[in-house]
């Protein structure tokens, strides 16, 4: 084995993250890093070193080795956006703590998101998309695929899950857009601290008023009984209602455009609606809507003839493990009859996505219905002119014109 | 074929249901569990992807 420092290799290291210059392609600059071995070396906006984990094997191993962690609190824990610079330790639940306390609190929620609980909520998500395409179809055609028809799904089916009323869904919806897609730290703390005084004055209201939803089993099952603090429930709520709007919205969306620009693909789709459920598969793994993972090292990892060092930045390169030959044949075709298993569109280990079951369902419902009551559905303006979200964001496009 | 499941270390992801919907369920509080009487997978040759399929490893598979 070769010992090798994250510094070593003399020339000057990538950027890291970068934009997509095509809506569905990992960005081209990452592309030297495939085939070289499951690591390459980037460097932070901060100038921090990191290694790039490209590898579809080792990257699933990574995920699920606890000597990486996803502990946000951690002083040296990496940064990868400028907007979390100033986060000052504030440890999000679930996304930013290690076990146990991790697993404490996935325990108490996978209920909420369990098989049998998906299942019953697909005649709801069913009749979401059926009345939203209605509207859509009355007053088009041309329409902005993302507020018409990608955003509101997720955002009504989470807000039903988790109990919060859709009827305010401008504020959050905004304010979950500007967290996530903040220039500054200053601006994602300001749109935190609107969040977080929603949510706490929801969770009082709650308190006084039981309703039917996440939260309100949570006020009465864990926050009455002392295993939550009023503090804790409120962050969970926002974690989810943020991860609800800022990720199967961007599915729907960049699907949507993935299938358009692969007729041939989706008239194999419409002629074979059977096809659905493996074009979602094949969708999370060839858009990959999270892009990267972060993680820091707790102690020393071999990965092939590489050193992870103890305090080393981890980057996770989930684009490019779902796009790595040796897990994929032809990685870069778009096929909906390929068996895309295994792909890392929802992570993997411990933090893999606690709502990728609804979002399963979100995602196969919006798309399904739409190609099948909207033949003609056609974009109405070239690709390259669909505005795209930065390389730090869940990727997608920010608006999708259509027509049909 | 010995399925051996983890219930401890599962985080309740259904990866084991969607794949082997024949053979694995989820209790009342999502956590993973057998169906009665498939302690051996009945034959299901599914069930050799689940432990694959699995994000946290709470599913083994020994014997042929």
């Amino acid at each position: 084995m070769t010992e090798t420092d994250i510094r070593s290799t003399g020339s000057p290291d990538l950027a890291f993250p970068q934009d997509r210059t095509c809506p569905y392609q990992p960005p081209k600059a990452y592309a030297d890093g495939r085939g070289q071995g499951p690591l390459s070396r980037v460097e932070l906006f901060d100038g921090r070193p990191a290694w790039m984990v490209t590898g579809h094997a080792e990257g699933r191993a990574l995920l699920a080795d606890p000597r990486l962690s996803s502990d946000w609190g951690h002083p040296v824990f990496p940064v990868v956006v400028r907007r979390t610079e100033d986060r000052g330790g504030l440890a999000f639940p679930l996304i930013g703590v290690d076990d146990p306390e991790h697993a404490r609190q996935r325990r108490m929620l996978i209920p909420s998101f369990g098989v049998k609980r998906m299942a019953a909520m697909r005649p709801l998500i069913q009749d979401l998309v059926d009345r939203l395409l209605d509207d859509m179809l009355e007053k088009g055609p041309t329409a902005d695929l993302v507020s018409a028809f990608a955003l509101p799904v997720p955002s009504m089916a989470i807000c039903e899950l988790l109990g919060v009323p859709y009827g305010d869904h401008d504020f959050f919806e905004e304010r979950s857009r500007d967290f996530v897609g903040a220039a500054t730290s200053a601006e994602a703390d300001a749109a935190f601290a609107a969040l977080y005084g929603y949510l706490h004055g929801l969770v009082a209201k709650k308190q006084a008023e039981p309703g039917d939803g996440l939260l309100d089993e949570l006020i009465a099952r864990q926050l009455e009984e002392g295993a939550l603090d009023h503090n804790e429930v409120v962050m969970i709520a926002l974690v989810l209602l943020v991860a609800g709007h800022e990720t199967t919205v961007n599915a729907i969306a960049l699907g949507a455009l993935t299938l358009l620009e692969h007729p041939e693909q989706l008239e194999a789709l419409r002629n074979d609606p059977g096809l659905i459920s493996g074009t979602v598969e094949e969708l999370l793994r060839f858009t990959s809507v999270s892009d990267y993972m972060v993680r820091m090292a707790k102690e020393d990892i071999e990965v092939g003839d590489e050193t992870i060092k103890a305090g080393d930045a981890v980057v996770v390169s989930i684009s490019l493990m779902n796009r790595d030959a040796k897990a994929y044949e032809n990685p870069d075709a778009f096929d909906v009859r390929r068996n895309a298993r295994h792909h890392v569109g929802f992570g993997h280990g411990i933090h893999q996505c606690l709502g990728q079951n609804l979002a399963r369902a979100e995602i196969e419902i919006a798309l399904g219905t739409l190609v099948t009551r909207i033949p003609g559905l056609r974009l109405a303006v070239p690709v390259d002119a669909v505005p795209i979200k930065a390389g730090h964001d869940a990727q997608g496009p920010v608006e999708l014109p259509v027509t049909w | 074929m010995r399925i051996t499941i983890d219930r401890d270390r599962c985080i309740g992801s259904g990866q084991c249901v969607m794949t082997a919907p024949g053979v694995f369920t989820q209790d009342d509080d999502a956590v993973v569990a057998l169906l009665p009487g498939q302690e051996d997978g009945s034959g299901d040759p599914r069930v050799r992807d689940v432990p694959m399929a699995c994000p946290v490893q709470a599913v083994t598979i020994s014997g042929d």
